[in-house]
């Protein structure tokens, strides 16, 4: 371990206050926002986060430019997941990208609306690899297609199962007693 | 829904002599619970590996939807059941985050030292079960014989060994028992020659060495790309902890050194886990030496659960604790994606509330998941013997991947 000195010798045992939860500056998401209105409708800054709402058209057109643009640099899908806002709400379901970069250490929240009736949206698996699993979680759970994914089965319930467990109108117990035999 | 098996999962029809489809798991022991391969050999040769997960899924997920909100923190527990206190961590302080809460000190102090308690509990776990796979059976007692400690210790605190829920939402269920110091001090003497001791049998061990070396690599740039964090990631020679680029619960204020290796193999894997476990003793150390008497739960009586003796003296307390068990509290409506470093990588919570005492959706990012996501990238074109090792070094919980 003879690199642990050297790594070591930055850090003395002090008081830091870093910014914990960093974003892009909401400059930045503006900038980016009137440089492509197309690309995000709105922009929401709570609890430290900034959230890009992202027409589902342009989903891929914004998470390749955001992969490697200057100042954004999000090379990593930190996580992805689907959301169900209810069965009377109208756009239904949500999908949230949580993109991390590994050399600016920032953090930003896309967020894509569905329709229950329309719910598809492009896959970013040609991006980002790791979505391809996380995609197919959301397919299994809630139900939204995403389109030109390579493999989009369901990953955690058996593929006979009959819809989408983690919409807000299946029930808790499911409509019955599921049997492995 | 029906839904149609790409051509990978067919029988692939030709000869034995060729290509063969074996079933790998979900029983075999050195899948670390039920894991199932679909695995395309040829001869001894990995041509494709597909993991086939959800054996363990209880909808959990769904279950945080109609539990109230302290519900769900015995729900965590059971995810990533060798590091429940990470996981206790991370859905605790993403809901005080949307509460707005102030921890106090002391509270912040335990809640690290307890978590790194647990990371070494968590990485011995995964050290005696990786030997084991590999061959090396002495290794697995001798790790089980400290992590028992670390289970007492645990014990001791929050009366559980492996479900503790010791964290709660505005601080900790309870103060440490009197004389607890003393016994994490006693750990704390005694562990580095216990790490000195896994290094002996290990380490210097010529045939694990050719077990692990060259063996899973996988290149910085698929390792972002898969989405790989913890260990995994530093392994292959990135420097990222969420601890040091996103910190929490204080741990900027900690002196501790981020291993990396560059070797992008099991090995290089296995050498970072080994330094995290003598980091990890160094922050508990500096936990140990910060910890000051002081209250261990925030000043919030609409959230945090009354003294047992107040609630019986005071009337407002009795009042708070009615409603507090019998409504739940409110949270503000938001979002929170709240990411903590877990022994096993990132283990992101996604909270989105409606303003009522349940969640509207909560949402784990299981380090697990992710990184199990990227075997076949490590596992294609080498040996079947390898997958062992392989899967070992990733170190997969699969109650965390199928939640």
């Amino acid at each position: 371990m003879a690199n642990e000195t050297e790594q070591a010798g930055g850090s003395e045992n002090r008081i830091l206050r870093t910014p914990k939860y960093k974003t892009p500056s909401p400059e930045q998401v503006a900038a980016l926002q009137q440089e492509h209105p197309a690309w995000i409708t709105e922009t929401v800054s709570a609890f430290d986060e900034i959230t890009a709402i992202v027409p589902r058209e342009s989903i891929t057109a914004i998470c390749s430019h955001l992969k490697t643009a200057q100042g954004f640099e999000f090379n990593m899908l930190a996580d992805l997941c689907g959301v169900d806002r209810g069965p009377e709400e109208e756009p239904r379901f949500e999908v949230n990208y949580h993109l991390f970069s590994t050399t600016l250490h920032h953090r930003l929240r896309l967020k894509v609306l569905l329709d229950e009736r329309d719910a598809h949206v492009n896959s970013v698996t040609s991006i980002w690899r790791t979505a391809n699993w996380h995609e197919r979680e959301t397919f299994d759970l809630f139900g939204v297609i995403f389109d030109n994914h390579p493999d989009l089965r369901r990953i955690l319930l058996p593929d006979e199962w009959e819809g989408h467990a983690l919409r807000k109108d299946f029930p808790l117990r499911g409509y019955e007693p599921y049997s492995l035999t | 829904m029906s839904v149609s098996l790409p051509p990978q999962f067919e029988v692939i029809d030709r000869p034995l002599d060729t290509q063969m489809t074996i079933s790998f798991g979900p029983q075999h022991p050195s899948t670390h619970g039920v894991l199932r391969l679909e695995m395309v050999l040829d001869g001894e040769m990995i041509v494709r590996a597909i993991p086939d997960i959800g054996y363990l899924h209880t909808g959990m997920e769904k279950l945080f939807e109609y539990k109230k909100w302290q519900q769900g923190i015995v729900i965590t527990d059971r995810m990533d059941y060798l590091n429940p206190l990470g996981n206790n961590l991370a859905y605790v302080m993403a809901v005080e985050k949307l509460l707005g809460l102030e921890i106090p000190e002391r509270a912040e102090v335990i809640r690290v030292m307890m978590c790194e308690l647990q990371r070494i509990a968590s990485h011995l776990v995964w050290l005696g079960t990786h030997a084991l796979d590999i061959g090396a059976m002495t290794v697995f007692f001798y790790c089980f014989r400290e992590r028992e400690k670390i289970l007492n210790l645990i014990e001791a605190a929050s009366g559980g060994r492996l479900t503790p829920s010791y964290f709660r939402i505005g601080g900790l269920m309870m103060d440490l028992p009197p004389g607890f110091e003393r016994r994490v001090q006693q750990f704390l003497e005694k562990f580095p020659k216990s790490c000195d001791e896994f290094d002996t049998l290990l380490t210097g061990n010529k045939i694990f060495q050719r077990r692990t070396q060259g063996v899973g690599i996988i290149s910085a740039e698929d390792a972002i790309d898969w989405g790989l964090t913890g260990p995994c990631l530093r392994g292959s020679g990135i420097e990222i902890d969420v601890r040091r680029v996103n910190p929490y619960t204080g741990y900027e204020n900690y002196d501790f050194v981020v291993p990396v290796e560059d070797g992008c193999d099991v090995w290089a894997r296995y050498k970072v886990r080994m330094r995290e476990m003598r980091e990890s003793h160094k922050i508990v150390a500096q936990a140990l030496a910060r910890l000051k008497p002081g209250p261990t739960k925030a000043d919030a009586p609409k959230v945090v659960l009354p003294e047992r003796e107040a609630m019986k003296t005071h009337m407002d307390a009795l009042i708070h604790h009615f409603l507090i068990i019998a409504e739940g509290f409110d949270v503000p409506a938001g979002e929170i994606y709240h990411p903590i470093e877990a022994s096993k990588g990132e283990l992101g919570v996604y909270i989105k509330s409606d303003g009522g005492p349940k969640p509207a959706r909560v949402h784990f990012r299981g380090p697990s998941f992710v990184n199990l996501s990227a075997l076949p990238q490590m596992a294609e074109g080498e040996m079947i013997a390898d997958v062992v090792a392989i899967i070992g070094s990733i170190d997969i919980v699969l109650g965390e991947i199928d939640r």
